[in-house]
């Protein structure tokens, strides 16, 4: 039966308790997708902000080991105690003690993994903007959709609260490799660990329930004449990113719960027998594997890292086909690239693992795995670059960030592969080198496409543009220190310079006549905190333009600012309860611009031929 | 506009949106015991000889629970096909079974669970070991436990035969429940490790108490789900049959998985 | 640095650290191709990059070109790419590390190692003159002995050498580390030598190289391991065969004297 027809009707009935829901249904506890998108955007840009605040307090430690820190030291005093913050050798008050330094690292990249860009990139992008670019009146599950933001909402709370437990919060790494996990904090049960494992149950139930979601909206809720080869790029690497999030976070939740088993009931899972710590046999039964929790991390991990990168290409795809005024070179091959490496990405994990001993056949699927995945990877990026040619390019601020993420991505992506081949992975594994790799990636990267996502949705969500100029500071400050900060990294991790360290390497440097790292790659690391710090000021103008431009922007001329052809465009501004005021029909494919014998260089794909 | 596809099926996917999202979620489920599964072959291969427990599971009692399960979910299946017959009568009557039948279960694994609490293994400072109770079944004791109560020794009854050793005859394999040998007197000071069957024993007993519980979980949920729909909820067979008989067939569907799983779980941890 | 062209490249355009190690300079090597290779398509991509930006914007372009870039180049490009990482995979990854991992040197012409990582040193026990090693049991480790050794019992263990800290290894002569730990992941880490392996407790494994410098070189930790993991490094002391043996002889002749097992500094 044809739905629209019997639509119409209970659309008029339901109209009355639409129009206005009181403040808290509104804002706090909406089902709306394009009010939860915002929540999540808020809350995402907040703790990427608050998670950047860690490593610019970490940079210290690391550029002046040993040296209070100045200001804040004090204040990280008396919120933590001395349990974590110490006296420096001057008697001064603010050191930070190695426990904090590992407790800011893990966090900084639990936070930035899981609090930050996949709150942005998939939920509050995709939330935003997916139902409105399929055409489709709200997600497919409005009720899931809020409960997945309050998931999400009360894991950060969790994780916020961990710092204060007794022992701080958790301290062994984004990747919680056991043993460390379960002994770092002996002594007390409810230790950061603990609240770690609890907070990221909390955080992998939204991205299910958000998953679930998303797929079932893409599926079911696609507007007439919206066929597959029809969606916008941005739905599709969605549609990818949500199917990694649905069937890789739950071995990651199974490994959570061994671990929680471990830390509360003196289980052995990732336990071997007759281990020994501080001395003292560990009273327990012994006989678990190590190994199994790393794979079964590594195992969400790598599809992780492609939800981190996937929506950003996305992004990056829709900005540049809108400002080149052509459409995307090679659609199709975009497409197939995305779900390759979809597949792909489910079959390369142990390649975080080559040096656990692993013998030449499993290494050599692994490595092979993970050289074939690169090449959807060059397939999207070069698909990208031809499509710039014989473009007429507008240079707005959301269009230099989606142009810088493709160099930025490319030398991040480019210098995974000397980590790819496990030989060369040898020297480079656990050094600031892989550091520096995935940085590249995910924050001049990804980060770069969120600035250009928010640049460009900005005047659709609040119907004001956020000021060109101070846009161009924040790129243009942003991109110089991001390559001040990460540049530098590549060849300390090349002159062996390990990760994790909390003195920065200086206990691993060259001594009188042993052979270390040499000392000049230590010193860099005080030019890198700078630049950190100075990219911290960068943000100011964004921030200040950010909230300024909600009130005082230049308001749009039209419904359809930026003169796209994507169904997102064609509602009002911005988009009431139930996004289109009558239900869409598609005619044509994403990025119909410059259409030979057309007077304007865009057609719309709700456009009808007139014929 | 309002979201289409909540009751009507879309004509290209001929589903209507929530058993998209039910099969989506299986989906997610399949990788969650998927995983535990692997993590159970991958602890029993690299278990070092001896600590990996056999034959210590009430196999009559788990083979009754399975049985109970399979009756529920034949059962939701009739309920969904009253609804579809349009008798509300007759679903009120299955789904009451299934609710039955998922209290049941539930009930019998509490009991399973205790029986465990109050079965120990010692381990004596001389390298033997002895499975079975301890006088006046205390539950969960621990090596903590003797020093924390200043015990000077445990009245020990054990069991016939030990997991460790091979079995001679089928005999032995009912002595372990129940019938007992002579109790002894153990001396504190000979015990290097006391434990109950608790999830602290052994990666057997982490991994066994780890799957059930989270299975008797997926129970629950459903249970509460389906007795949601079978009371309150049920008062949508008036205002919107066709919606209400979709429900029930989404948690049906999910009612089915947690049978699955348990059929899984049954020979992996009770037979094999 | 017999090619000092080859020097350049490695230790002052990549910073490579010193290398002291055989199998190092395939390593070296192989860390050379890939980044040419990626040199190579950033270079390329990055200039066409650049031209396309200011030959397209839209002062100088005002009309889009709908089609834009026709026939397909792009393919060879992606093929080119593809067939390299090919190449370097089949061609010298992969055989490569079966020669570190598969084939381990004989054990009575190499110098055995097992090396224990605990929080925070590295601990190395030697087969004492009699070139016979004790058998290690953790569960006897003490604070100056993690290895166990029975120096009572076990005949083989009478003048086994412990140390902590420092590894003293001969020149020219492969090294046998058998690697384990006692509480969490550490990992053996010794850049000049191109090595790193992870010590997992509950594992042995082993790794080898033939250090070709004398010299001394820091053992490092790459794994985190805890708050100090910083500050866990021992010293790799390479010295001539001559020395090696006269360092071998007095240390264990001092272990078969000592009562209770001492670790040397
Ligand atoms: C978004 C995140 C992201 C992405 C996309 C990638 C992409 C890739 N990663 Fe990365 N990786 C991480 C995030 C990411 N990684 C993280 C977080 C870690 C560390 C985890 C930890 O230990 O804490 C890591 C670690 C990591 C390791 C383990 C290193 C070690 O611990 O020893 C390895 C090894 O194989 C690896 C490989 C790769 C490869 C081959 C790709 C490939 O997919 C890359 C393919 C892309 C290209 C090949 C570029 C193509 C572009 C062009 C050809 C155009 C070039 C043009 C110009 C530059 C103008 N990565
Ligand atoms: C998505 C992941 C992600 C991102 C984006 C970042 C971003 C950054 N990271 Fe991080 N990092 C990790 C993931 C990430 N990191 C991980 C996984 C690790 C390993 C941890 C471990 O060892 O276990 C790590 C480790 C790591 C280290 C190594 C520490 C060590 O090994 O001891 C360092 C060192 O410099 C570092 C630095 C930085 C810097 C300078 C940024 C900067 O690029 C940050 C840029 C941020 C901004 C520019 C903020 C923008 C936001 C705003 C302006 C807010 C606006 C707010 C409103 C408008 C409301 N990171
Ligand atoms: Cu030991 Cu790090
Ligand atoms: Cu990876």
């Amino acid at each position: 039966m044809q739905p629209t027809t019997t639509k119409e009707t209970h659309h008029a009935a339901h109209e009355g308790h639409h129009d206005e829901p009181g403040f808290w249904r509104k804002y706090i506890f909406s089902t709306d997708h394009k009010i939860i998108g915002l929540q999540y955007g808020i809350t995402g840009l907040i703790f990427l902000f608050f998670g950047f605040c860690l490593m610019l307090l970490m940079r210290w430690q690391i550029a002046y080991p040993g040296k209070a820190i100045p200001v804040v030291g004090e204040l990280l005093y008396k919120l933590l105690g001395e349990e974590m913050v110490g006296k420096d050798a001057l008697g001064k008050i603010g050191l930070m003690l190695p426990d904090l330094y590992n407790s800011f690292g893990a966090m900084h990249g639990t936070i930035m993994v899981f609090l930050a860009i996949v709150p942005i990139a998939f939920a509050a992008f995709g939330n935003y903007v997916v139902p409105l670019q399929i055409g489709a009146p709200d997600m497919a599950f409005p009720r899931v959709n809020m409960a997945s933001y309050m998931c999400y909402f009360l894991g950060g709370v969790v994780m916020l609260a961990s710092f204060f437990v007794p022992g701080g919060a958790a301290k062994s790494g984004w990747t919680s490799y056991s043993p460390l996990a379960t002994v770092a904090d002996l002594g007390h049960h409810w230790d950061g660990q603990t609240f770690w494992i609890l907070g990221m149950v909390l955080l992998i139930t939204s991205s299910l329930l958000g998953a679930v979601n998303f797929i079932a909206t893409i599926i079911q809720l696609r507007a007439k004449g919206m066929t597959w080869m029809r969606l916008p790029f941005f739905v599709w690497a969605q549609f990818v990113t949500a199917f990694l999030l649905l069937l890789a976070f739950p071995p990651l939740e199974a490994a959570g719960v061994m671990q929680l088993m471990d830390n509360l009931f003196g289980t052995s899972f990732f336990l071997p027998t007759g281990l020994q710590v501080t001395g003292a046999p560990l009273p327990v039964s012994g006989g678990g594997s190590p190994l199994l929790w790393q794979h079964l991390f590594w195992f969400l991990g790598h599809p992780e890292v492609y939800v981190l990168i996937l929506p950003a290409m996305g992004i990056v795809c829709e900005i540049l086909a809108n400002n080149t005024r052509k459409p995307i070179w090679g659609y199709k091959s975009l497409v197939y690239s995305v779900l390759v490496i979809g597949f792909l990405s489910f079959i390369v994990w142990a390649h975080h693992m080559y040096l656990t001993g692993m013998g030449t056949k499993i290494a050599t699927f692994f490595q092979t795995t993970t050289m074939i995945i690169s090449i959807p990877s060059v397939i999207i990026l070069t698909c990208f670059f031809i499509s710039l040619w014989g473009g007429s390019i507008r240079f707005n601020t959301p269009m230099l960030f989606a142009l810088a993420f493709l160099p930025m991505f490319g030398i991040g992506g480019l210098t995974g592969l000397p980590l790819g081949f496990n030989y060369t992975d040898i020297h480079l594994h656990d050094t600031y080198y892989v550091i520096a790799h995935f940085h590249y990636v995910v924050a001049p990267g990804t980060i770069f496409a969120l600035f250009a996502g928010i640049y460009y949705w900005y005047p659709k969500a609040t119907g004001r543009f956020m000021n060109e100029f101070w846009g161009k500071v924040h790129f243009w400050t942003s991109l110089i220190f991001m390559n001040l900060i990460f540049q530098p990294m590549f060849a300390q991790g090349m002159a062996g310079l390990h990760r994790r360290m909390y003195d920065g390497g200086a206990t691993y440097a060259d001594a009188a006549n042993v052979l270390g790292v040499p000392q000049a790659f230590i010193d860099m690391n005080k030019g890198i905190s700078h630049a950190a710090w100075a990219l911290g000021l960068a943000q100011i103008p964004f921030i200040i333009n950010f909230f300024v431009s909600r009130t005082r922007g230049k308001k749009v001329a039209s419904d359809n600012p930026w003169d796209a052809t994507t169904l997102e465009w064609q509602t009002p501004t911005p988009p009431p309860h139930g996004n289109f005021p009558k239900p869409v029909e598609v005619y044509r494919s994403p990025y119909e611009y410059s259409v030979p014998g057309k007077s304007a260089d865009f057609t719309p794909q709700n456009e009808p031929e007139k014929r | 506009m309002d979201i289409p596809y909540t009751t009507q099926l879309r004509e290209d996917t001929n589903l209507y949106n929530a058993k998209v999202g039910i099969w989506l979620f299986l989906a997610s489920e399949v990788m969650l015991f998927g995983a535990l599964f692997s993590s159970y072959i991958l602890l029993r291969v690299g278990a070092p000889p001896g600590t990996f427990p056999h034959g210590l599971l009430n196999i009559p009692i788990g083979t009754f629970n399975t049985a109970v399960l399979i009756t529920s979910s034949i059962t939701v299946v009739m309920a969904w096909a009253s609804l579809k017959m349009g008798n509300f009568g007759k679903f009120k009557f299955f789904q009451a079974i299934t609710l039955l039948c998922a209290l049941g279960f539930l009930t019998i694994k509490t009991f399973e669970y205790r029986d465990k609490f109050i079965h120990y293994e010692v381990w004596k400072n001389d390298g033997t070991r002895m499975t079975g109770h301890i006088e006046g079944n205390p539950w969960l004791w621990n090596t903590q436990t003797l020093s924390d109560k200043k015990l000077a020794a445990i009245t020990f009854s054990p069991d016939a035969h030990h997991y460790a050793e091979p079995r001679k005859h089928d005999a032995e394999a009912k002595s372990d429940h129940g019938g007992h040998g002579a109790a002894v007197q153990i001396p504190a000071a000979d015990i290097k490790r006391l434990s109950a069957f608790v999830p602290a024993h052994s990666t057997y007993f982490g991994i066994y108490f780890t799957l059930t519980a989270l299975h008797a979980l997926h129970v629950l949920g459903g249970a509460i789900v389906i007795g949601y729909l079978w009371g309150p909820g049920a008062k949508m067979w008036k205002t919107d049959p066709e919606r209400f008989t979709n429900r029930i067939e989404v948690s049906g569907l999910f009612w089915h998985f947690v049978d699955l799983v348990w059929i899984f779980l049954f020979p992996v941890l009770y037979l094999l | 640095m017999t090619n000092s062209f080859d020097y350049l490249i490695k230790h002052k355009l990549l910073s490579l650290p010193t290398l002291a190690s055989e199998h190092g300079r395939h390593v070296d090597d192989l860390i050379v191709y890939v980044h040419a290779l990626m040199a190579v398509l950033f270079v390329g991509w990055f200039a066409y990059f650049l031209y396309a930006i200011v030959r397209f914007r839209r002062s100088r372009n005002p009309k889009a070109d709908y089609v834009g870039v026709k026939g397909h180049f792009s393919n060879w490009i992606e093929g080119g790419v593809a067939l390299i990482e090919a190449i370097l995979l089949i061609g010298f990854a992969v055989p490569l590390w079966a020669k570190v991992v598969t084939r381990p040197p004989s054990e009575k012409d190499a110098t055995v190692i097992n090396v224990i990582g605990r929080q925070f040193n590295w601990n190395g026990h030697y087969a004492g003159v009699d070139g016979r090693l004790g058998q290690p049991s953790p569960l006897r480790s003490t604070g100056s002995d993690p290895f166990g050794l029975d120096r009572k019992g076990d005949a083989n263990a009478k003048d086994d050498v412990v140390v902590q800290g420092n590894l003293v290894v001969p020149v020219d002569k492969d090294v046998l580390v058998n690697l384990t730990s006692l509480d969490v992941i550490h990992s053996f880490a010794v850049r000049s030598m191109r090595v790193c392996q992870d010590a997992i407790p509950g594992l042995r494994i082993s790794t080898w190289f033939k250090p070709v410098k004398e010299g001394d070189y820091k053992i490092t930790c790459a794994q985190l391991c805890g708050n100090s993991h910083y500050g866990m490094f021992g010293t790799l002391k390479v010295v001539s065969q001559p020395e090696y043996d006269k360092w071998l002889a007095e240390q264990s002749a001092k272990a078969k004297t000592a009562v209770e097992p001492v670790s040397y500094e």
